[in-house]
């Protein structure tokens, strides 16, 4: 018994490790196109770790076949992360990785912001607040078809200021939505600064329970936590928001918890800079 | 108008597994009820939130479900950025109705009469737009945008419940109701009906071409009954801006530049009333579009 238990643990911390590796791949590949184009490079590093942990770990889903319809949906509200998402696409096989050169670029598949013609984007996204009403419907259709099919959400902190969100929370509490994950990145940053300069969100926690959501706030940086928090998120029954405390521009010192990277292109100084950095992680890990 | 709608719906529902109908709070007026007591299942009331309905049938859509989403026509206008950006910007096979449309929720007043409806949706690439006015019309054409692949918007009055037509309507044509050969006039929606009685005891010899798909417009009955008429008049219960009159003038004044005169409702919002005097004081009954006739053809073949 206990050797079995063991040898899951084992396999745990395997894959674990493994989507670590793969991490540190995708920070490469934005920061390459960071070097040659304008991104929202701070925002797609706060929310790395999540969407890495959910398509390389968590989610059901088939590269070779993005349409398969049993697959787990992923939704990424807050849209100008895409760079993040293109990048862990490209790294999970859905398209090749030299594709993500064109990032922006006339006639590419790859959109400034998530556009159904990148295979394995599930939903369009750029305009705010709109991906947990998208996610209900797909989790409603899930339902509809015995399907155990599951939907996840990821949000960011500034987006809740729009009202559809909070629309959108009520109505799947109303409808018991025990298939919908909504993960929110809560780096502290909006466009115009701290988010609780723009516009108070605290307490958020307590907002998103009176709303009837089953609520975790997890370091978002954690892939142990992440993985953890998405396996209790399975044996609810109502729909779970995850509250996910994170670093805008994490993993690049000249960034971190800073709006510099809300939208930038880097120098050919800081280029360099951002690479030996994370090489240098790179040798430690 | 709604009665025949909400009986459509029922019977597509039973030959559609996939057709789910989604309103906000506002089932019964719209007589959705009916296919939500018939298919509860399929039958999703999301309260008093247009955006987060407009959506969700986004994500069905998505996911191969036929959604159609119905609130009243004003309302849905609130939810028009998350038609721009997630249904049309990606031709999301999602169907919208709205009703109580133009200046039929009359006693209600400005804020629940939907004037620019027509207009918003028009200029939205990948979007089909549909003004029925014939209450078996409103059935078929039901049927017709939830057969049809992608994004439609159909509007529909309130309580007005006319027959006119005698063929069945076809998505993206027009149908020419009455032959002339001094004066054509396009109209949709309830309108129609006011127009045909308007040409009936006219002094001059007025053509009327029911219009009830907006877009795509059909270019060829269009031009071809304009060329024929030489001057035309255009008739509908929405602003003078950006709706039948104005695609219709887009076309002629390249394919066929004649006398177009546009009727509506001027650059104004409306007020409370009754039906029929609203459409009095917009000048929109038979006998105001009988002199408009007559007017019309008076610039025949005049620039």
């Amino acid at each position: 018994m206990s050797s079995t238990v063991e040898l899951a643990d084992l396999k745990h911390a395997t894959d674990v490790q493994k989507v670590k590796e793969r991490i540190r791949n995708v920070q490469r590949m934005l920061v390459e196109m960071t070097s040659s184009m304008g991104v929202h490079l701070g925002s797609s590093l706060s929310c790395l770790e999540i969407i890495a942990t959910l398509y390389f770990l968590k989610m059901r889903h088939t590269p070779h076949r993005p349409q398969w319809k049993e697959r787990d949906r992923f939704i990424l509200s807050k849209g100008h992360a895409a760079p993040v998402l293109y990048a862990v696409l490209a790294e999970a096989g859905y398209f090749p990785k030299e594709e993500l050169r064109t990032l922006k670029r006339i006639d590419s598949r790859l959109q400034g912001h998530p556009d159904l013609k990148t295979p394995g984007v599930d939903a369009p996204s750029g305009s705010l607040g709109q991906g947990i009403s998208i996610g209900i419907g797909m989790a409603v259709a899930a339902k509809m078809r015995g399907s155990r099919s599951r939907v996840y959400v990821l949000a960011g902190d500034g987006e809740c200021d729009e009202g559809q969100v909070w629309e959108s929370l009520m109505t799947a509490a109303h409808l018991r939505l025990g298939n919908l994950v909504l993960i929110i990145d809560r780096n502290g940053w909006q466009l115009d600064d701290r988010t609780e300069e723009v516009k108070r969100k605290v307490p958020l926690r307590s907002k998103l329970e009176s709303f009837g959501w089953e609520t975790y706030s997890i370091n978002g940086h954690d892939v142990e936590k992440i993985v953890e928090v998405l396996d209790a998120a399975e044996r609810a029954e109502q729909p779970v928001a995850i509250i996910a405390h994170t670093k805008k521009g994490k993993g690049i010192s000249f960034l971190e918890d800073s709006n510099k990277g809300h939208k930038l292109k880097l120098s050919e100084e800081e280029y360099l800079a951002a690479i030996k950095e994370l090489e240098m992680k790179a040798k430690c890990a | 108008m709604r009665v025949a709608f909400g009986e459509g719906l029922i019977e597509i529902g039973g030959e559609n597994e996939d057709l789910v109908v989604l309103t906000a709070d506002v089932a019964k007026p719209t007589h959705v009820i009916g296919f939500g007591e018939r298919f509860p299942h399929r039958f999703l009331n999301v309260g008093i939130a247009e955006q987060d309905m407009v959506d969700v049938a986004a994500g069905l859509a998505l996911s191969e479900k036929v959604p159609v989403a119905v609130a009243f026509a004003p309302f849905m206008m609130r939810a028009w950025e998350q038609v721009r950006s997630t249904i049309s910007r990606c031709s999301l096979n999602v169907k919208l109705v709205g009703t109580h449309a133009g200046l039929s929720a009359s006693d209600e007043g400005a804020s629940h009469q939907s004037l620019e409806d027509v207009a918003l949706m028009r200029v939205l690439p990948n979007m089909t737009v549909v003004v029925p006015g014939d209450r078996e019309e409103v059935k078929e054409a039901t049927r017709a945008i939830v057969e049809s692949r992608g994004p439609a918007y159909m509007r529909i009055g309130r309580d007005e419940d006319a027959r006119f037509l005698e063929e069945g309507f076809r998505l993206g044509r027009a149908a020419v109701l009455r032959d002339g050969s001094d004066v054509v006039v396009f109209s949709n929606g309830y309108l129609t009906s006011e127009v045909l009685k308007a040409a009936e005891g006219a002094p001059v010899d007025a053509m009327v071409v029911h219009v009830p798909t907006v877009k795509p417009l059909d270019a060829g009955a269009v031009v071809s009954a304009a060329r024929r008429a030489g001057a035309v008049i255009c008739v509908e219960e929405h602003s003078v801006i950006g709706g039948l009159g104005s695609a219709v003038s887009e076309l002629l004044s390249a394919e066929c530049p004649v006398y177009v005169r546009r009727m509506g409702v001027g650059d104004t919002f409306g007020e409370s009333g009754t039906y029929r005097e609203l459409l009095e004081k917009h000048r929109l009954t038979a006998p105001h579009i009988r002199e408009a006739m007559v007017k019309a053809a008076g610039r025949r073949g005049k620039r």
